[in-house]
Order: structure tokens, then C-alpha cells, then sequence
């Protein structure tokens, strides 16, 4: 049976379409979101969209992990994900770092809307 | 010697890493600033050491555990490197005999080694930016630099320094997403990640593939534009300064957004190439206009700022327009006077900064109301700001002046005649918001707090004094500083013509 040509290409592109959807997503709740852990979660998000753009093109089909083998002729290029490892801990530590401000602003200010604070500090 | 020697590169790095885990060990503060201080002062003499090396031989290409690139990582010092690496050093070298006091005074006993273990932290992601050939090490960098400077601003006394850091953590980390996202595109088109070879692929596969090159551009360059605070990708950066500790404020308004705009200038100039970052995208115009107007909207806020600390702040954001401007004109001169005002302009706002950092120290505000008349009770601090100020207005005999007039020569060569006049009527406005201060702390009747106020130790008004006399002599021998950039600019322009 003939794919239709669309399907096809949505096929093709899916792990872009997830990724620019993940991080259209992310920026959005970031922007749009007062309430500071749910701007962090958005954050995240954003953070992970980026994950799986590197992720993505580094998986060949049918590629094996990258050990050196007679046997083995097609490997998936391992880059990618030492990168990501990497920028996974940073992530990470972002996350845990903003949250740790967000619970001290809890603390001084009662609030985490972000709104909420500026009010108390335009009545200062 | 030799053996050491050799390794130079990593250890610009490597030592600050392990001094910053070192000195959260300790118990006291004065033991932790002891142990970062001796760190900081290594700094300065490796980096001089290979700036020295480079203007003797050339680029250094540093090859980590012995991986050859584009493999493995490459650290590559070029002269533009270099200069950044020696501005940088000696900024965290000269802030450091300041910070002991300072510190001391304005944040808790148990959290000061922490406070050098950050700012140690903060020194290695810098020097780690300038000093990396690899497109993926500088986002490491980035962020080691970005998380313990979100530290370095929430240990701030006021509660208003945790919103500034949340504010921060969260454009900077947008920030470092656009630049690796624009890494990504990169590593599509070309396969490698080393700088060098990335630029050289990069000319084949933007000629195949144009719209992944361009986009990797945009990202690229937002992303380091909301780091170095072009206007209007700014605003985290007020309530930072103002909300920061001051050793912490003087040492990121002298050095973080510096290496920010280094990698903007590696990125236009040596990744792109002027022959695709600036045919492809309409970059002249955009960071032209952009820096134009911070040089005016900043300027004036700054003027009807109450807060002497956010006012040198926002002066920081027009300053940054002028350096952005020599990127734009990009030219030899206009080049030039951008890479010499990012040095001369970290200086002096460094001094600045610490001159209200020692004013802080002695009366526990930097609002204007609260300076009134302080100019005769602190003498020698208000007799260096006058000095820094003149230099950020550009005063001819100030270091300020040197860069002005650079851009303005780069801005005739381009035939721009309209920019000398913005030029000239942006520092004019720089003239009433640093006159406002002086107006007020050396003319009028002084305030109670301020009539209590006398000099701070010598261990802080040496290294204020030492930075107001390095503009001055910037100002008159312009060798080291707009000779080297000169090169530089020769350098990075060398594939234009």
C-alpha cells in the first residue's frame, strides 16, 4: 500500500516534531507561568526538548553500540550521548539550584507567585 | 620547568577548580580568603605567561589527556584569548585583597569559605570560556561560571537578591539552551565540535545546507546576547548588580559579561567568518541599532536611578552597547576600540564598584540620599570615583577616551558620520548621571550617616586606587591595550578582505 507523501514525512521528522514541541512548550510555561516551580518545570522541559535534538540524529537504524567488532559493520555514533550525559547533570544541578532559591524566597517573602511578590515589594 | 611550562593552559583551569573545592573545607573566612587569594594571584601570572607566549609564537594548541583534535579537546590560546584570559585574572586577582573586609562585613561567618569556593568556581568557568577550543566545553563552562554566579548574587543581604538570582538562573539558563541548541545545528551540518574545525567546514556546508547554518547563527548569537545583556535581552541584569554582595558585583560588572562578549566576537568572526555571519542574517543592522539604543535607553535610566549601585548598572548596559558597536562596525578601528573597550571599560567599572563596595563597608547604603556630602568624610574613595567616572564618560587623559575615540575613528573609516555624534551625545549623557553622584557627595551638606563615614582600611583602597591608576595609565600608553587589540582586530578581519 502507497503512503500518502504527508505521513511519510511526518514519519520521518517525528523525533523533531516531539522536540520542537517540547521546547516551544517549555519556553512557553516559562513566559507565561507566575507561579516560580511551575516556570522551573517549563524549564525543564525546555532543557529536555534540547536532549533530544542531539539524541535524535545520533541513532543510525539498525546500528549497533559502537564496540569494535569484525561482526558489526553499522554503529550509532556514541557522541551525542556523552554530550548529553553531560548536559543532563548540568540540568540537573540547574533544577536543584533554582529550586533551593525558590524555597528561600518562600521563606522571605510567604509566596512563590511571582506576582504576589512584586506586589510586597512595590508596597516597601 | 619546561614540563610546566607546557601544561600552562590546563592549569589557568585546573587550579582555580581545585583551589574552589579546597576552600569550602575551611571552617573561617579569613583562613578560605587567605587560600583563594594566594589561588586568584596564581591566575594573573599564568595568563601573563601565556599572553607572552602567544605574541612570542603564536597560538597555543593545548591538547587535553594527549587526545589530538578535532577528536579530542582542544584548549587553544590565541591572541584574543589570551588578552581575555589576562583581563579576566587580574580583575579576580585585584578585587581579591578588597574582599576580606567586605565580605566579613556583609555575609555570615559560616557562609564566607563558601563564598570564596563560588567565586573560585566563578573564575573557572571564565577563564574555562575563554581558554576552551571546543564548542561543547564552553557550554560546560557557561554554566559552571552561571550557577555559582546565581549563588554569588542570592547570598546578597537583601531578600531582593534570591528574586535577582531566580531571575538570572532563569535567563541565563535560557540563555545557555539557545547557545547549545545553535551548537546542535553546528555539529549537524559540520560533524565536530573543536572551533577551529568547525570553522573551517563550515564554509562547504553552509553553501549546501544554508537554513541550519543560519538558524545555528540566530540561536547562537541570542543566546550569548541575553549572557552579555544586549539590550533589550537585559533585564536580569539591574537587579543583579544592584542586589549582589559587592566584592560579587564588582567582580561580574568587570568580568562576566566581558567573556560573554568574547564568545559573540569568536563566534562572528572566527566560527561564522565575516563572510557568512554577516551576508546571511542582517547582523550589522540589528546589533547596530541594539547597541545604539542601550547606549541612549540605558544612559537615561540611569540618570532618574535613585540607587547609586543599580545606576552603575544600567551604565554597565550602555558601556556594553559601545563594545557591541565595535563589533557591528567591524572594521580594523572600530574592531579595535570594541576589544579595547571591553578591557578599559572592566576597569573602571570595576573600580567603581568597589569604590561604592568601600562606601557600603562604612555607612550600609549606596542610595544617593544616603552619600550626601560623603565626599569629604571619605576622601580618597570619592576622589577615585570621580576618577572612574570621568573615564566611563570618556574624558581625554582616562582610559574611556582611547576606546571612544577608536570607535569614532572606525565609525568615520565605515563613512557612519551619524554614529560620532551618537557617540559623543551618549558620553553626554553619561556626564549628568555620574555628575548627579559627584554633585551630591562632594556639594552638599552631608547626611548623618555619611558625617560618621571615614576611608576604609588600605587593604581596601589599594586595590580601588591600583585600578583608578591602571585607567589612567591606559589612557596615556596605549601600547599593551589598543596595540594588542589592533593585532587582534587584524586578526579576526584577516579573512575579510
Amino acid at each position: 500500500m502507497q503512503v500518502p507523501a504527508a505521513i511519510q514525512r511526518i514519519a520521518e521528522h517525528y523525533n523533531y516534531i516531539v522536540t520542537i514541541f517540547l521546547m516551544v512548550g517549555g519556553l512557553y510555561i516559562v513566559i507565561a507561568r507566575g507561579n516560580m516551580i511551575k516556570k522551573l518545570i517549563g524549564l525543564a522541559l525546555f532543557q529536555t526538548s534540547v536532549y533530544l535534538l542531539y539524541l535524535s540524529p545520533g541513532k543510525i537504524i539498525g546500528g549497533t553500540a559502537p564496540i569494535l567488532d569484525p561482526a558489526f559493520k553499522v554503529y550509532s555514533n556514541p557522541l551525542p550521548h556523552v554530550l548529553i550525559l553531560t548536559a543532563i547533570v548540568v540540568g540537573v544541578a540547574t533544577l536543584a539550584l533554582g529550586l533551593a532559591l525558590v524555597a528561600r524566597i518562600q521563606e522571605a517573602y510567604g509566596t512563590v507567585e511571582e506576582d504576589e511578590i512584586f506586589e510586597q515589594e512595590g508596597n516597601q | 620547568m619546561k614540563s610546566v611550562t607546557v601544561h600552562l593552559p590546563a592549569l589557568q583551569v585546573v587550579v582555580p577548580l581545585i583551589g574552589a573545592l579546597l576552600s569550602a573545607l575551611f571552617r573561617r573566612g579569613t583562613t578560605a580568603w587567605a587560600f583563594a587569594l594566594v589561588v586568584s594571584w596564581l591566575m594573573p601570572a599564568i595568563s601573563i605567561a601565556l599572553l607572552l607566549q602567544v605574541l612570542d609564537s603564536g597560538p597555543i594548541s593545548y591538547h587535553l589527556g594527549g587526545w589530538a583534535p578535532p577528536w579530542g579537546i582542544e584548549y587553544r590560546v590565541d591572541l584574543l584569548s589570551a588578552f581575555v584570559l589576562v583581563l579576566v585574572s587580574v580583575i579576580g586577582a585585584a578585587i581579591m585583597p578588597f574582599a576580606r573586609r567586605s565580605v566579613a562585613h556583609e555575609i555570615e561567618g559560616d557562609k564566607q569559605p563558601w563564598f570564596y569556593t563560588m567565586y573560585l568556581l566563578c573564575l573557572t568557568g571564565l577563564l574555562g570560556i575563554t581558554i576552551t577550543g571546543d564548542a561543547f566545553n564552553v557550554f560546560v563552562f557557561l554554566e559552571i561560571s552561571s550557577l555559582s554566579t546565581y549563588v554569588l548574587i542570592a547570598m546578597g543581604r537583601d531578600r531582593r537578591a534570591l528574586l535577582a538570582a531566580y531571575q538570572y538562573l532563569i535567563l541565563g539558563t535560557i540563555g545557555a539552551t539557545f547557545y547549545i541548541i545553535g551548537v546542535g545545528f553546528l555539529y549537524l551540518v559540520t560533524g565536530s565540535l573543536n572551533i577551529v574545525d568547525i570553522a573551517e567546514r563550515l564554509g562547504p556546508a553552509a553553501a549546501a545546507a544554508p537554513r541550519p547554518v543560519m538558524a545555528a547563527l540566530a540561536f547562537v548569537a541570542v543566546g550569548i546576547s541575553l549572557k552579555l545583556a544586549l539590550f533589550p535581552l537585559h533585564v536580569w541584569l539591574p537587579g543583579a548588580y544592584a542586589h549582589a554582595p559587592s566584592v560579587a558585583t564588582a567582580f561580574l560588572a568587570g568580568t562576566a559579561t566581558k567573556v560573554a562578549i568574547y564568545v559573540l566576537i569568536r563566534y562572528f568572526y572566527s566560527v561564522f567568518g565575516v563572510g557568512v555571519s554577516f551576508p546571511s542574517l542582517p547582523f550589522v543592522e540589528v546589533v547596530l541599532a541594539l547597541s545604539v539604543a542601550a547606549m541612549f535607553i540605558a544612559s537615561i535610566v540611569a540618570v532618574f536611578e535613585p540607587n547609586a549601585k543599580r545606576m552603575l548598572a544600567y551604565s554597565s548596559l550602555a558601556q556594553v552597547g559601545y563594545i557591541t558597536l565595535g563589533i557591528a562596525i567591524a572594521n580594523t578601528a572600530g574592531l579595535t576600540g570594541g576589544i579595547v573597550h571591553l578591557f578599559n571599560h572592566a576597569l573602571m567599572k570595576t573600580a567603581l564598584f568597589l569604590a561604592l563596595g568601600a562606601v557600603f563597608y562604612r555607612i550600609g547604603s549606596v542610595k544617593l540620599a544616603d552619600l550626601a556630602g560623603i565626599g569629604r568624610h571619605m576622601p580618597v574613595t570619592m576622589a577615585a570615583f570621580v576618577v572612574g567616572g570621568l573615564a566611563i564618560i570618556g574624558v581625554p587623559g582616562t582610559a574611556g577616551f582611547i576606546s571612544k575615540w577608536y570607535l569614532a575613528v572606525g565609525a568615520v573609516d565605515r563613512g557612519w558620520w551619524p554614529l560620532v555624534f551618537v557617540i559623543l551625545s551618549s558620553s553626554l549623557i553619561a556626564v549628568v548621571y555620574i555628575g548627579r553622584v559627584v554633585e551630591v557627595a562632594w556639594f552638599r551638606e552631608p547626611s548623618p550617616v555619611a558625617a560618621a563615614a571615614k576611608d576604609p582600611p588600605w587593604s581596601m583602597l589599594l586595590p580601588l586606587l591600583a585600578l583608578v591608576a591602571a585607567t589612567i595609565y591606559f589612557g596615556l600608553d596605549t601600547g599593551a591595550t589598543a596595540g594588542v587589540a589592533q593585532k587582534i582586530a587584524a586578526y579576526l578581519l584577516g579573512g575579510l578582505k
